[in-house]
């Protein structure tokens, strides 16, 4: 059966070139980048050439990019790092559609004696900026807003938080793992201190990211030992990773432009096909998303269905986040834009790649309607108004 | 996640639609849960004749509704009403523990429907 992989927001493929370019550090040039001698020395020059790949993406200094084992990592890196600085009792401000990542760190520091703002979003999904200014607080130590939401692909006005949060000396993060390589990441356009990335979401191997942390930030490290990355997180580098990170990053930044140019055509075929199913819209905002991301509810029917009806066809896709799929709880970034939970369960997230083409989108717009046509006959509603009108029953 | 016997169901489900003048309908579940059955009984003395149902959920809501209707027809009501969640389960070759009450969901209906005709045939 031929496959269409359309879940580029939980994974991408390793890129061939970006293969080739790590090989040789799993083999041959296997040395330990702290290591003195010539193994060590050529492994230890590889990272630092993938440091300045990634810097270019982010206009920033080589020095302000410290490797990690991921974009979890750099999330809990970036709040409980800057947290450990301030000491107890401190207040925080985050949004509340943030990846779990920060969200779980945020309530795990609530736990542990800080305060922590949870900003509403509308129903797109936009953090309003003047919220940030009102939540902000004499003992705010952190702002925290992702740059774009892995579920419904909003992107957030993070120039405006951020100049917002310079103005009053408020450090701001923003976890930018779906969002790097994918649209401009520059940090001094838009105002953050700390940036955090994964490198498989942008055809990077697993397991390596990176935390961007601004020159002259406070901030602790999490892992101690042996010192690595200048004392700020310790363990031997994940040499090949990182070189496959510097790499894609390489990739990445010359195919932007191109590639989102060809994800957006693509992206709003899908979408304005798809929304001629009945009962069925879009969530996140129609324009200021991310261009490999198309995010839809149908109505009267659950997605995981509907994900695993797609799959039977060789259709890769997620109702919103990989994360979560095993969680029997609707997400929660579609509740916060105001959707019911019997609404939030019908979600479908179809996310691009640079690999995807014309002829796969046609194909998947002719076979997910009679999907979800299939998952309606089945399903008792077969109009809102029965579903509204169903009295929920007590379950032992 | 799911068995081959319960993902081969989910695929092709049986009995599923609505029975027009059913003797009992049984209508349980929790859509703010994301998973509602409606199961639709004939019924010729005492046993159950014919059997369909309507789900909205997930793929084990959906395969544990099928494989009830399978599991009961030609029962009388009594034999019917013994099976149990987990004999739907085990059916099933297994459900994944975070599914469980998707079989009790099956059985809930069931006994739903029971009283519903019970009720409808007081009258």
């Amino acid at each position: 059966m031929r496959r269409i992989y359309l879940d580029h927001s939980a994974t991408t493929p390793l890129d061939r070139e970006v293969l080739e370019e790590m090989k040789p550090y799993f083999s041959s040039k296997f040395g330990n980048a702290s290591s003195l001698h010539s193994f060590g020395r050529e492994a230890s020059e590889a990272v630092e050439r993938s440091r300045e790949k990634v810097a270019a993406v982010l206009k920033c200094k080589p020095s302000e990019v410290f490797f990690t084992s991921g974009g979890t990592e750099a999330d809990n890196w970036a709040l409980k790092g800057i947290a450990l600085v301030e000491g107890r009792n401190k207040h925080i401000i985050t949004s509340s559609i943030e990846h779990h990542a920060v969200l779980h760190t945020a309530q795990y520091l609530e736990k542990n004696g800080y305060k922590v703002t949870y900003l509403p979003v509308d129903r797109y999904g936009f953090v309003n900026p003047s919220d940030v200014e009102d939540a902000i607080k004499k003992d705010t130590i952190l702002i925290s807003v992702m740059h774009a939401n892995n579920e419904i692909g909003t992107i957030e006005p993070l120039e405006e938080i951020g100049r917002i949060a310079r103005e009053r000396g408020v450090c701001f993060h923003t976890d930018g793992i779906q969002s790097f390589c994918k649209i401009p990441a520059e940090v001094d356009k838009l105002n953050v201190d700390l940036f955090s990335i994964s490198a498989h979401k942008f055809y990077g191997p697993k397991g390596i990211g990176a935390l961007y942390i601004r020159e002259g930030t406070k901030i602790e490290p999490l892992l101690h030992g042996g010192g690595h990355e200048r004392g700020m997180r310790s363990g031997t580098e994940n040499v090949p990773g990182i070189v496959g990170f510097g790499a894609a990053s390489e990739l990445g930044l010359k195919r932007m432009e191109k590639d989102s140019e060809k994800m957006i055509m693509l992206r709003d075929r899908l979408i304005k096909e798809t929304l001629k199913i009945e009962d069925s819209w879009l969530n996140g905002h129609p324009v200021k998303r991310l261009p490999n991301n198309a995010h839809f509810c149908f109505g009267l029917i659950e997605g995981e269905s509907l994900i695993l009806y797609l799959d039977e066809r060789g259709i890769a896709a997620s109702t919103g986040s990989a994360c979560s799929s095993k969680s029997l709880e609707p997400s929660h970034v579609l509740l916060r834009i105001g959707l019911k939970h019997e609404e939030a369960h019908g979600s479908l997230r179809l996310s691009l790649g640079r690999e995807n083409t014309k002829e796969e989108i046609g194909h998947v717009l002719e076979v997910l309607p009679k999907q979800v046509e299939k998952l309606r006959a089945i399903s008792p509603f077969k109009t809102k108004k029965q579903l509204a009108s169903f009295k929920s029953t007590e379950e032992d | 996640m799911y068995s081959e016997k319960l993902m081969k169901l989910f695929r092709k489900p049986h009995n599923f639609g609505k029975i027009k003048n059913a003797d009992g309908v049984g209508k349980v579940g929790n859509k703010i849960c994301g998973d509602v059955m409606y199961l639709y009984l004939k019924v010729k003395d005492n046993v159950i004749k014919d059997v369909k149902f309507e789900t909205f959920g997930c793929a084990a809501a959906i395969g544990t509704s099928s494989i009830i209707t399978d599991m009961i027809k030609g029962k009388t009501i009594e034999e019917a009403l013994k099976v149990s969640k987990e004999d739907i389960a085990g059916e099933l070759g297994g459900l994944p523990p975070i599914k469980m009450h998707c079989s009790l969901l099956a059985t809930e209906a069931l006994k739903a429907a029971v009283k519903d005709y019970k009720g409808k045939k007081k009258h």
